[in-house]
């Protein structure tokens, strides 16, 4: 290649640009955050605008110990993630299932949460302002945590048939970073629904 | 398949069955097919669009019209907006973009394939969504067919009392679905311009083609995104009982107006920023001089990108916005203006002094040039929010929209398609009816539009059926619809140009217009592998220091 260059006179160095996966999940991420930008954007603007009840004070409580598991679980795939590049599959499997096991809890948590609300409060999307918002925006979320958990097992069937190994170490970290993202967004979601908005 | 069941075809490589050979289109992951499945679709809802809106120029023609039911009327100005927005402009913009970027940056394709194809069929299956809503859009309630609530379906307009049947939830299906389909694109472009680039082809040596792209989509992530949002939530009212934008429940018909114009503001410069891209590659090449002011236009191009995430509310200022919203707003907008004049000052730059050569794609993007100074100095006009107040939803807004988008976007796009039509399908377009193209669709564009704002400062407000003799608008009128015409019949030049060009044209040779950048340094059209060699680069113009060894542009870079 350099033999047919002649007329250039700067050699050109070596040549690195950054992993297609990692830049094409950043969009991603970028792209869903201004969609729950929006999303949140309408929970803040109907606060206290319902014209009947039930209030986010007289219904909801902090769910914090689900909360504690997702946290975590951003944690226990970070570390998956690290074996994995380091080329210990044991370790990495075992925090890849802690993972999932953390993510089903939560979506356990929100069933939970949900079932209380419609049954208990009489809270459904369709009874005011914040039942529209409270629902979509948390099933927002939920429905990314579902999806994340979706791709989550099929990563720990082909683990668990041994055909995840360090080659596979930069796809699992475009993964990670998307459960990141389904995190953070709930790190959103909670201090606005259930600490600030309540 | 032995080619003796076929006439034999003079001097063709294996003619294969037409299954075959439609197969091949229809599962297609190549960057340079997916391009043309763009542009082809584009064109063909060009086409329906056009009519869309010749129905309407007829019936308003003159006084009194009845031509179309006013029910037919309302559909054909919703889908005709509709149409030429989500199913014309952006897929053309998508597919040129596809088709041209990874020959600039010397890719084999772009970084997601396959992300490409399942871009294109959502983006084409969103398209057909909203057309069969004339057989669908009925359902049980038989109250009309095609949604007729305007391309932004205001609320409530758009809520299930006031809009029964589907109409419109094949709208809001068909833009969900859709754009879908374009956040897939956009992240495609960042990621193959983001890595995919061959050697030494820093960022700021990258064609302005590239760059411009670039900005583009990361501005469809964020802009487009909001009116998928806006769409789910629509549909939340209309399918779960939702009150997102149900006033009596306390919901806001205002909120809905700021989501779609979240994304309808920056939507406008998503169209014109990949149209300014054309500008930056054609108007260089035909004044012989390499483009003025390089780090300017990118630096001007992004400016505009985040300025224009803050001015959609001069949209809204009719509806009885604060005196802070106001001013904020007409600021804003007006601050867009600075980077665009920049940007117009820097064509204008490349021109100067240049020998420039007058031909089809240049008669296009000179007349982009006079039409985006003319449809920004009307916008300039309609910031200022007093002023506004008087002639919002009038013709005037129609008129100074239709500049930006006809005498713009559509123009650039006429200067693109002859511009890079020889290195597509390796034949030149006729210049001949190119001319006759240009001159005819100039006529009628500036008939329509040009007139079209006396109307508007008359007081005739858009989006009605029809209007009182006693206005005096008649002669206005059928002259804005003889110009429609004169451009109905330049389309029609151009459709028979690119047919006719294909089977009969001159054969265009790697590099018919001696420029500079990649695309023109391999076969017409390129070989499915682009490059047999991967390129490296020296300078913003590759081609330039190939073709003049012993004055290369990577001395003075």
């Amino acid at each position: 290649m350099s033999a047919e260059t002649p007329s250039f006179p700067n050699p050109v160095p070596a040549w690195d640009l950054p992993s297609r996966g990692k830049v094409a999940m950043a969009g991603l991420i970028v792209a869903e955050s201004a969609i729950f930008t929006i999303f949140v954007v309408a929970y803040l603007f109907y606060l206290g605008k319902s014209m009947t009840g039930p209030t986010p004070r007289e219904v909801l409580e902090p769910p914090i110990f689900y909360t504690i598991c997702l946290l975590s679980s951003s944690l226990t795939i970070h570390l998956a993630a690290k074996f994995l590049a380091r080329g210990i599959t044991f370790a990495f499997l075992a925090f890849w299932l802690l993972t999932i096991a953390l993510g089903g809890l939560f979506l356990y948590g929100t069933a939970q949460e949900w079932q209380r609300l419609i049954y208990e409060h009489g809270l459904t999307i369709s009874t005011n302002l914040f039942g529209t918002t409270y629902y979509s925006l948390v099933g927002l979320h939920g429905f990314h945590v579902t999806a994340g958990l979706i791709m989550l097992v099929v990563v720990a069937l082909f683990g668990l048939s041994g055909r995840v190994g360090i080659k596979q170490s930069g796809r699992i970290e475009v993964l990670a970073m998307y459960w990141h993202f389904v995190d953070a967004v709930w790190v959103v979601v909670f201090t606005l629904v259930y600490v600030l908005g309540r | 398949m032995s080619s003796n069941v076929i006439t034999v075809s003079v001097g063709q490589t294996d003619a294969k069955p037409w299954v075959d050979e439609l197969h091949q289109w229809l599962t297609t992951v190549d960057h340079k097919r997916l391009g043309i499945l763009y542009v082809v679709s584009a064109l063909m809802f060009l086409l329906i669009g056009g009519v869309e809106a010749l129905v309407i120029r007829v019936q308003l023609m003159h006084s009194h019209n009845n031509f179309v039911s006013p029910e037919v009327f309302n559909r054909m100005f919703t889908m005709h907006g509709t149409t030429m927005i989500f199913f014309v402009a952006m897929p053309v913009l998508f597919g040129l973009a596809n088709y041209l970027i990874p020959l600039m940056i010397g890719a084999r394709d772009m970084a997601f394939p396959r992300l490409n194809a399942f871009s294109f069929w959502l983006s084409f299956f969103g398209a057909l969504l909203l057309y069969f809503s004339f057989l669908g859009g009925s359902g049980l309630y038989g109250a009309g067919n095609a949604p007729d609530v305007g391309w932004w379906s205001y609320a409530p307009l758009g809520a299930r009392a006031f809009s029964p049947g589907h109409s419109s939830d094949y709208w809001t299906l068909s833009l969900l679905v859709s754009g879908f389909g374009s956040i897939g694109t956009a992240i495609n472009i960042i990621a193959t311009i983001l890595c995919l680039r061959c050697p030494g082809m820093k960022l700021n040596r990258m064609p302005l083609f590239a760059w411009l792209n670039l900005v583009m989509a990361g501005m469809v992530l964020i802009a487009i995104t909001p009116l998928s949002a806006a769409q789910i939530m629509l549909l939340i009212d209309r399918y779960l009982g939702g009150h997102f934008f149900d006033t009596q429940a306390g919901g806001s018909a205002v909120l809905w107006m700021h989501f779609f114009w979240i994304f309808g503001h920056p939507e406008v410069y998503v169209l014109i920023i990949p149209c300014f891209a054309f500008m930056s590659e054609i108007i260089p090449v035909f004044s012989r001089k390499p483009i003025f002011g390089y780090p300017v236009m990118v630096a001007a191009t992004v400016c505009i990108a985040f300025v224009s995430m803050s001015v959609w509310a001069h949209h809204m200022f009719t509806i009885g916005m604060n005196s802070y919203a106001n001013s904020f707003f007409t600021l804003t907008t007006m601050a867009v203006g600075v980077p665009t004049g920049i940007k117009i000052f820097n064509w204008i730059g490349t021109m100067w002094g240049g020998r420039i050569q007058f031909k089809t794609p240049m008669l296009f993007s000179i007349g982009f040039l006079f039409q985006f100074l003319i449809a920004g100095l009307t916008g300039i006009m309609m910031a200022a929010s007093p002023f506004d107040w008087q002639l919002s939803l009038s013709y005037f807004v129609v008129a100074h929209f239709h500049y930006v988008i006809v005498g713009g976007i559509l123009f650039a796009l006429f200067a693109a398609f002859y511009y890079w039509y020889p290195k597509m399908t390796g034949r030149m377009l006729s210049e001949g009816l190119g001319k006759w193209h240009f001159w005819l669709f100039l006529i009628g564009f500036h008939l329509t539009f040009d007139v079209m704002h006396v109307p508007g400062i008359l007081g005739m407000p858009r989006r009605i059926y029809t209007y009182e003799p006693s206005r005096g608008w008649d002669t206005l009128n059928f002259i804005i619809s003889v110009g429609a015409f004169i451009q109905a019949l330049a389309i029609l030049v151009f459709v028979a140009n690119l047919i006719v060009s294909y089977f009969k044209g001159d054969k265009a040779g790697n590099d018919p217009w001696d420029a500079w950048t990649l695309e023109w340094s391999i076969s017409s059209p390129p070989a499915p592998y682009n490059f047999a060699m991967v390129p490296t680069v020296a300078s913003r113009r590759p081609l330039w220091d190939e073709k003049h060894p012993e004055d290369p542009d990577s001395r003075y870079e």
